[in-house]
């Protein structure tokens, strides 16, 4: 269903951060992304409903060729896609409903979406998926008043609100606890399995992820270096994945390290970080 | 309640219908009222005068470009005159509002009566601008830059005192605890716990107005306060365009320039 | 802790600086004579605080008080709703190049010159009368807001603009529900504040030509009739205060 093909992402920063991808992704699997930090996880996800640009290669949705689409065909395409995100990425000071609703945007012209009118399929739904994740009784709450668990299930929510064909999740979990984690993953492979959705999970959490996933997927330096079922992770392949890996030189940094703190938790090729670092120079 | 259920159909709005036709109000109030004051601007304005203001302004443009570049050396006099306007001002304004901030401040004043007469003035000097002061100060001590300089002085006070006194508002308390409780006096609990912690709030407020007063001093010189407002208002008396575009060019440079230093001192302290 | 760690290079700095008084005060020709001349002039403005005069004139404080209240609120209206686009504009996380430059050219335009030079070239344009005095203070609004909004958009946090995008947000949509949400309170506050500084150039604008209290408070002071001027300057003190003490309420209100 999702076919990723020689697929390169360099930064203009001169790192490369993807060289040549090729992954497949059937309907209705769940797929675990492993690899150290900085070796081009969420570049990957990102490169596949192009919030960021890969410089080669295609990524075909359902027979579509994703790449090379422009404006409303891009909109199009990205609806198909939901997304969950690390830092949950909520609209604070919007209410959990608009946030739900907000994965309709791909759907509903600007003047309605301004107006905050939705079909009332579009609410029951938003109300159904709230039910879900069992937040209705906070629908009109702001997104600052929950708690990272609550934030996160709202994430989903919005994410499946857009009807979408694949979901795309960066580190779900990274930012909670435990308990709230494996809380979070278990209702993501739910949902994915009672409505067919193919999954692609950016994950540290490597034991996590083989509890819950059909597939692993292990990047390191912007290539693919594993791939199998999760009991077929042994300790040799971890290594492969991660132990021969300098941790002191990113992927994403390439050759020259020197670029501040390498090797930091906090993935400093990650194009969060990019942007982030553009806004705050 | 924002979600309604009627037989089998829900509904959402987002705010309660009440509060969403109260902000319809206010919309509409907001409206009126400036149209309101619109129709007191256009009854006050003469619009024939408004059909040839393309051209004015064209012509006007016209006038300008080539910029008279022949005066640019008697420029430069006036041009260190406005810087020392600025400086020097901002300087005797940092140097008054100092005193005047810990005076204000809730945590450091001496007494609330006090407060009240430092907060008056500071918000005299804030609500009237510079140039008023200017205005008032060449009717006191007659024209040139000594008036300039002190109309700087005067505006900044309450500029500088006011955003000085809410960072004195601002401080954490422990260290200021911490020094009182090994027995330091009044004035060595200011030095070493109060004054680090508002050093960067200080040294940024005071090049920021001293950023804005560089352009502030540029026209003080229409009311006779000195700096090159003055070359600008004799060549706009003498309708000589190009020497006025020259001024602005010149004014135009300064101002970028001040900035950036500003820019770059705050940044280097924050 | 010194801000300057070498101490030579501090001593250097400290030295520059008092040298530049020295000779910025040497520049200062200070007539004296004419000083304590004027210092009763200077006594008998500050008395007439104490007895400020609002009745001689108060038709012209009236009129000229309207106006320049009139023009505060329609400038800032205009100024505030040109500035949302060009502040978008000169976001550089959200706009493309080009935009960028020229909003930031208009911005930097509007932000370099005082208002009252504005004013002049405005007034040569229109005409005198309150309608230049608008036009000057939308423009100088425009250069305010759009600087601070631009700033503040570039300050947004990117991960919520990456997740409304990724929805499939058409541009607009994207503004709507990304960025606004995050930069309303703040564009409310100044835009109040600006209120408030338009309000206080409104008064001085008048010298120029450009409508408002200015030009009666300037005549009143040049008349030396300090009663009036000190009327004039106490309501427009009174309501610099009265605006500011609206705006902190509507500040926490927004929040």
């Amino acid at each position: 269903m999702l076919e990723l093909k020689q697929l390169s992402k360099r930064y203009a920063t001169g790192d490369l951060a993807l060289n040549g991808v090729d992954l497949e992704v059937p309907a209705g699997q769940v797929l675990a992304l492993i690899g150290p930090s900085g070796a081009g996880k969420s570049t990957l996800i990102r490169c596949i409903n192009r919030l960021v640009e890969p410089i080669s290669g295609t990524v075909m949705l359902d027979g579509e060729k994703l790449s090379g689409l422009r404006g409303g065909k891009l909109r199009l395409a990205r609806r198909q896609i939901g997304m969950i995100f690390q830092s949950y990425a909520l609209v604070e000071r919007l209410s959990v409903m608009e946030n739900v609703l907000s994965g309709r945007l791909g759907y509903i012209g600007f003047w309605r979406s301004l107006l905050r009118k939705y079909d009332s399929a579009d609410i029951k739904q938003a109300c159904e998926l709230l039910d879900r994740v069992g937040l209705l009784s906070m629908l009109d709450k702001r997104g600052d008043a929950l708690s990272g668990g609550q934030k996160q299930r709202v994430g989903i929510a919005r994410a499946l609100m857009q009807q979408p064909k694949l979901l795309l999740v960066d580190e779900p979990t990274a930012s909670l606890d435990p308990k709230t984690s494996r809380q979070i993953m278990r209702l993501i492979v739910e949902l994915c399995r009672e409505q067919n959705l193919a999954v692609i999970i950016n994950i540290h959490d490597v034991a996590l992820a083989q509890q819950f996933v059909d597939r692993v997927v292990g990047l390191a330096a912007g290539e693919v270096v594993f791939d199998g079922r999760p009991d077929e992770l042994t300790e040799e392949t971890l290594t492969l994945i991660y132990g021969e890996e300098d941790w002191s030189t990113d992927a994403e940094d390439g050759e020259h390290g020197e670029d501040e703190e390498s090797g930091d938790e906090s993935e400093t090729g990650d194009p969060l970080n990019n942007i982030a670092k553009g806004a705050h120079p | 309640m924002p979600l309604t259920e009627t037989n089998n159909t829900v509904a959402w709005q987002r705010r309660e219908p009440k509060q969403q036709l109260l902000i319809w109000a206010a919309w509409f109030v907001g409206l009126v009222l400036f149209l309101i004051c619109w129709k007191v601007i256009s009854d006050n304005t003469i619009w024939e005068f408004l059909e040839d203001a393309g051209v004015q302004g064209m012509s006007l443009i016209n006038r300008m470009i080539p910029p008279d570049w022949s005066i640019t050396g008697s420029l430069m006099r006036p041009l260190w005159d406005t810087l020392n306007i600025a400086t020097v001002g901002t300087a005797l304004g940092v140097a008054i509002a100092f005193p005047l901030s810990f005076l204000t401040a809730r945590n450091t004043t001496p007494h609330p009566l006090l407060r009240g007469l430092a907060l008056t003035v500071i918000v005299s000097s804030r609500s009237i601008n510079a140039l008023i002061w200017a205005m008032l100060l060449v009717t006191i001590v007659g024209p040139g830059i000594f008036a300039g300089m002190m109309a700087i002085a005067l505006r900044s006070i309450g500029f500088v005192g006011k955003l000085l006194y809410e960072a004195i508002e601002e401080i954490h308390p422990e260290p200021v605890e911490a020094i009182q409780a090994s027995g330091a006096g009044r004035a060595q609990v200011l030095a070493y716990s109060v004054w680090p912690q508002i050093l960067p709030a200080f040294v940024g407020t005071a090049v920021y107005r001293w950023d804005i007063n560089i352009r502030e001093s540029t026209v003080l010189g229409l009311v006779g306060a000195g700096g090159i407002g003055l070359q600008m208002n004799a060549a706009i008396n003498n309708l000589a365009w190009g020497q006025v575009a020259t001024v602005f060019v010149l004014i135009f440079a300064t101002v970028i320039l001040s900035e950036w230093v500003s820019a770059k001192v705050r940044a280097a302290v924050y | 802790m010194p801000f300057v760690s070498d101490r030579r290079l501090r001593w250097a700095l400290n030295a520059g600086v008092l040298i530049y008084l020295v000779l910025a005060w040497l520049s200062v020709d200070v007539n004296w004579a004419r000083v304590s001349e004027g210092m009763e002039r200077g006594l008998n403005f500050i008395a007439s605080f104490l007895q400020p005069d609002f009745v001689s004139r108060s038709g012209e404080i009236f009129l000229g008080l309207r106006e320049s209240l009139t023009m505060t609120l329609t400038s800032t209206v205009i100024g505030v709703a040109l500035s949302i686009p060009i502040g978008l504009g000169a976001a550089r996380n959200i706009a493309p190049l080009p935009v960028y430059l020229f909003c930031r050219l208009i911005i930097a335009l509007s932000r370099t010159f005082q208002e009252i030079i504005i004013a002049i070239f405005f007034v040569a344009m229109v005409g005198f009368g309150p309608l230049a005095g608008v036009i000057t203070l939308a423009f100088a609004t425009v250069g305010f807001m759009a600087k601070l909004l631009a700033e503040d958009i570039e300050d947004a946090r990117p991960d919520q603009m990456e997740a409304v995008r990724a929805t499939g947000a058409s541009w607009l949509q994207w503004i709507n529900y990304a960025v606004q949400p995050q930069v309303m309170p703040r564009l409310i506050g100044l835009s109040l504040y600006r209120l408030d500084i338009n309000f206080r150039e409104s008064a001085v604008i008048g010298i120029v030509g450009a409508g408002g209290i200015g030009a009666t408070l300037n005549t009143s002071i040049n008349r030396y009739d300090y009663d009036t001027s000190a009327a004039i300057l106490l309501l427009v003190i009174l309501i610099v205060l009265a605006s500011e003490y609206f705006s902190g309420y509507v500040r926490k209100w927004v929040q």
